[in-house]
């Protein structure tokens, strides 16, 4: 998932841009009579391009009960459409030397395909037809639920850390969807069928729904006549109701967690704190938290990996992070592995000296200088490459964020004081509204430590 | 501090699949590649893009793992990991800070063959940038206290991988694959190894390997030739001419026939599974990457695909790659699969990659990987640190710096009686597997 969705050079072309009236500019934005938006942000680096259509529904607008049903979609997306039958499109993509792939998360669903840049419009008339025109017949449903079950061994159930992740998440929300996994409860996906899928596809999949990003050797001019002539004659065919999720009550009671398993060799530590997202943060807070994070826990310069790692050495690592990117909650983590001999209890006090410390005092001027350039810097790393910058723009807007709001982002980041950063300490690292979960090799090792 | 490289992984070594198949699969566009030679005779290729104000600085020493002392596995990623922990006179926390202070990422890796090097800065702080980077090659510091910090670490992987399936099988087939040979050790070393070595075969090794005459370097970015011949004179200029390089054996790999199945309570089974391979040099080499590319290697549209995951749902990844060692050449495929099928699953990909090798592609499917290679490069040229790196990867295959241009005819030259006659060539030797889970319907065959 995207860190931050911030475009510095994009920030300096807009502006001199402005005083040209011939410069071409950076980043466009429109949207179509059907409400279809769309996103343009050139590179003429390559003749290639990078096109994704960003649906804004995820895992957390699934019925209770079907958990996994959003991205079981996602996997039977590539299985045809009246027009364009099963593997046509797959087949076309591999036939020009193209990559595609599909992402699922909790607040949105995304399909891309990447491409020599004169197949471009080919791509937006096959997408454009998927939007409505899916066919799916038990025969190709069934086996793909198998794929998908093995997805879900893959990646969470041959791995403790990853089962810890579900049992932290589900702690963490009592009420809201974010709690359930996006690849789904294993009985829950187990019982997905057909018609399921294809409700789910008929209620969100709308053009009115959806974004389309496309990042590389194009023109504004060029998607937009593209756009109209494929996307724009696909017909609304629901009315997108307002994504109003449960929310969370206060928090007055911090939650653990300890999840074992005879495989673990390496112990860990992770608590995570409910925060607001890039959405739901106040002016400045979301920039604030981002520079919190890179103190605390980004690299070995951080507090974090200075203290446990090098100055005390009673950890193999330790970091912070802080996860903004999403329509309700961000997350806010720290996490650390004890070395052997060290207890996860003496870690964890070790690792609350430091929280305290930061809560109490803040963080130093030539931190947080350090911090901003850094993130700042990062953000012009990542224009090298177009598929950064589409997914920055496309998890942005599909998560209530707007173009301006992504443009403006190193702005803000440099505009964070030291006194917003402490605040933001002080706020959010509120143990009452956390929850830390602990990975053992078996419940009895984990009393004798604590 | 460079994160030690997680051992043994399918996934890590799938990613070297990737990166093997962009080094093959590059094409020239719009991209122009400059051979720079330096006052000290240093060479470095370059492409010079000024439309982002970034400099990307990709090297190798030739070398890497297959140089650790005897007895001493983990050596080289040692050496890796504290390279930019600190040199000079400046200790790792400072050298940590003046680079964090300018954005400047400077990181090293090990593998089997080579040191591999990367650095990425701003334009406006590229001076400072290419002598931190001179800094770390040439007078790194190995400070014990930094020394011990990154062998818990290591240690730490280590013990990781001891349960994880994924790893357990790879480092099987790689130990079985080239048992006595380099290639057999494990990257990362083992619980024996490692705590045998001292900073003096740090400082050893560094000044047997990090030398010009097998080092590679390529530049994409905001910087023109005669800074690049200033840059690399300066910082690498002060090595030693000629690396002491220990000879190593050329190796196939070995235990054809054999499966060797390791009980790990997980519902899902890991499966390895490969043999040799064609070198890259050999002319047979084209070839045999398209009849790779049809059984396993296209993302999805491979047989394997088609018949694996799509047809029978056994298995969300599966997956072959045909890896060009320096001094080996092989194929190694995987996929996971759940713990009642995974009989099932090793049938239907023996039986795929037998049909292959017996009967060869169709021509329809020769014409339509033809037609994916020759599309794709463009989409390995599109960002300064794919270039990069695959100009040192060039260099290192040594292919020439015309091979852009050469490499559309090498594919269509490729017949059907070609990629038939490679096909059995390459792929009807019998298989080496290795499974990690608690799999049924599957046994040992030939284990100790």
């Amino acid at each position: 998932m995207c860190k931050k969705p911030i475009l510095v050079l994009a920030l300096l072309f807009a502006a001199v841009g402005a005083g040209r009236a011939d410069a071409e500019p950076k980043v466009s934005h429109f949207t179509l009579a059907n409400g279809l938006e769309v996103v343009v942000v050139p590179d003429h680096r390559a003749p290639v391009v990078t096109h994704m259509i960003w649906y804004k529904v995820g895992g957390a607008d699934e019925t209770p009960g079907k958990s996994g049903l959003a991205h079981f979609l996602e996997h039977l997306m590539f299985k045809g459409t009246a027009q364009n039958p099963a593997g046509l499109f797959t087949q076309r993509v591999a036939d020009v030397g193209g990559q595609e792939n599909a992402f699922t998360t909790s607040d949105y669903t995304g399909y891309f395909q990447r491409v020599p840049r004169e197949h471009l419009k080919e791509m937006m008339a096959f997408e454009a037809d998927r939007i409505t025109g899916l066919v799916l017949t038990d025969e190709v449903v069934r086996p793909e639920l198998n794929v998908v079950l093995e997805e879900q061994n893959m990646r969470v159930a041959n791995n403790p850390n990853s089962r810890l992740g579900e049992q932290i998440d589900a702690a963490q929300y009592l009420n809201h969807p974010y709690g359930r996994p996006v690849i789904g409860w294993r009985p829950e996906i187990e019982a997905l069928d057909r018609a399921d899928a294809l409700a789910f596809y008929k209620r969100f999949y709308t053009p009115n729904n959806a974004i389309v990003v496309v990042a590389g050797d194009v023109t504004a001019e060029e998607v937009k006549t593209y756009a109209e002539e494929t996307y724009g004659k696909v017909q609304p065919r629901a009315e997108v109701a307002p994504r109003k999720r449960p929310m969370e009550p206060r928090q007055d009671a911090p939650r653990t967690v300890t999840l074992a398993d005879p495989r673990v060799e390496q112990p860990s530590l992770t608590r995570s704190y409910l925060v607001p997202s890039r959405t739901t943060a106040k002016p400045g807070e979301a920039e604030a938290l981002d520079a919190l994070a890179q103190v605390l826990g980004s690299g070995s310069n951080s507090r974090l990996y200075r203290k446990l790692v090098i100055d005390k050495g009673i950890a193999i690592s330790a970091g912070a992070y802080y996860s903004g990117v999403a329509l309700d909650y961000g997350k806010f983590g720290v996490y650390g592995s004890p070395k052997p001999g060290t207890s996860l209890h003496d870690l964890e006090a070790a690792l609350d000296e430091i929280l305290a410390d930061v809560i109490e005092n803040g963080v130093s001027a030539e931190e947080l200088d350090r911090a901003k350039t850094q993130l700042i810097a990062d953000d012009v790393y990542a224009q090298d490459n177009q598929v950064t910058l589409a997914r920055w723009y496309g998890a942005a807007l599909a998560t209530g964020e707007t173009v301006e709001m992504v443009l403006d982002w190193p702005n803000r980041m440099r505009a964070v004081t030291l006194d917003a950063v402490r605040q933001a300490a002080r706020t959010w690292l509120d143990r009452r509204a956390s929850v830390t979960g602990y990975l053992v090799n078996s419940l009895k090792t984990e009393e004798k430590h604590s | 501090m460079t994160t030690p490289a997680s051992p043994h992984s399918l996934l890590r070594r799938a990613a070297v699949a990737l990166f093997a198949l962009l080094a093959c699969a590059a094409p020239a566009g719009a991209t122009t590649i400059e051979r720079v030679v330096s006052p000290l005779g240093i060479e470095a290729w370059l492409v010079h893009e000024h439309a982002v104000p970034l400099v990307a600085l990709d090297f190798a020493f030739v070398g890497g793992a297959n140089q650790d002392p005897a007895g001493k596995a983990g050596t080289a990623t040692l050496v890796a990991s504290l390279l930019d922990e600190g040199a000079g006179d400046i200790d790792s926390k400072t050298f940590h800070e003046r680079l964090a202070a300018k954005a400047i990422e400077l990181s090293y890796t090990a593998d089997r063959d080579t040191i591999r090097g990367t650095l990425r800065t701003l334009t406006e702080n590229s001076k400072d940038a290419f002598e931190y980077l001179r800094l770390s090659l040439t007078a790194p510091r190995f400070d014990t206290s930094d020394v011990e910090i990154i062998r818990a670490q290591v240690f730490s992987l280590l013990r990781r991988a001891t349960t994880n399936p994924s790893d357990i099988a790879s480092l099987h087939w790689w130990e079985t694959a080239f048992a006595g040979h380099p290639y057999g050790l494990p990257v990362n070393g083992t619980f024996e190894s490692l705590p045998t070595i001292t900073v003096g075969d740090l400082h050893t090794y560094s000044r047997r390997v990090l030398a010009r005459d097998n080092l590679k370097i390529a530049v994409v970015g905001d910087i023109d030739a005669e800074a690049v011949k200033v840059m690399v004179d300066h910082v690498f200029g002060a090595l030693p001419a000629k690396a002491e390089l220990t000879p190593v054996a050329n190796a196939t790999p070995q235990g054809l026939g054999r499966r060797i199945v390791t009980k790990v309570d997980v519902p899902q089974a890991v499966i390895a599974f490969g043999g040799p391979g064609i070198a890259r040099k050999d002319p047979d080499f084209m070839a045999a990457y398209i009849v790779n590319h049809i059984l396993g290697g296209g993302a999805f549209s491979s047989r394997l695909y088609r018949e694996v995951r799509e047809k029978r749902g056994l298995a969300y990844s599966v997956y072959d790659g045909l890896y060009w060692l320096r001094h080996a050449a092989l194929f190694l495929g995987g996929t996971a699969t759940r713990a009642d099928r995974t009989g099932e699953t090793l049938d239907v990909i023996e039986r795929e990659i037998q049909r292959l090798a017996d009967n060869g592609p169709t021509a329809e499917e020769l014409a339509k990987a033809k037609s994916y290679l020759n599309g794709s490069f463009a989409l390995n040229l599109d960002t300064s640190s794919k270039i990069a790196s695959l100009l040192v990867q060039l260099q290192l295959d040594d292919l020439g710096i015309d091979y852009f241009s050469r490499r559309p005819q090498e594919i269509n030259a490729v017949t059907l009686e070609d990629a038939r006659r490679v096909a059995k060539r390459l792929l009807d030797h019998g298989l080496l597997v290795t499974v990690a889970g608690r799999p049924e319907g599957l046994e040992s065959i030939g284990a100790n």
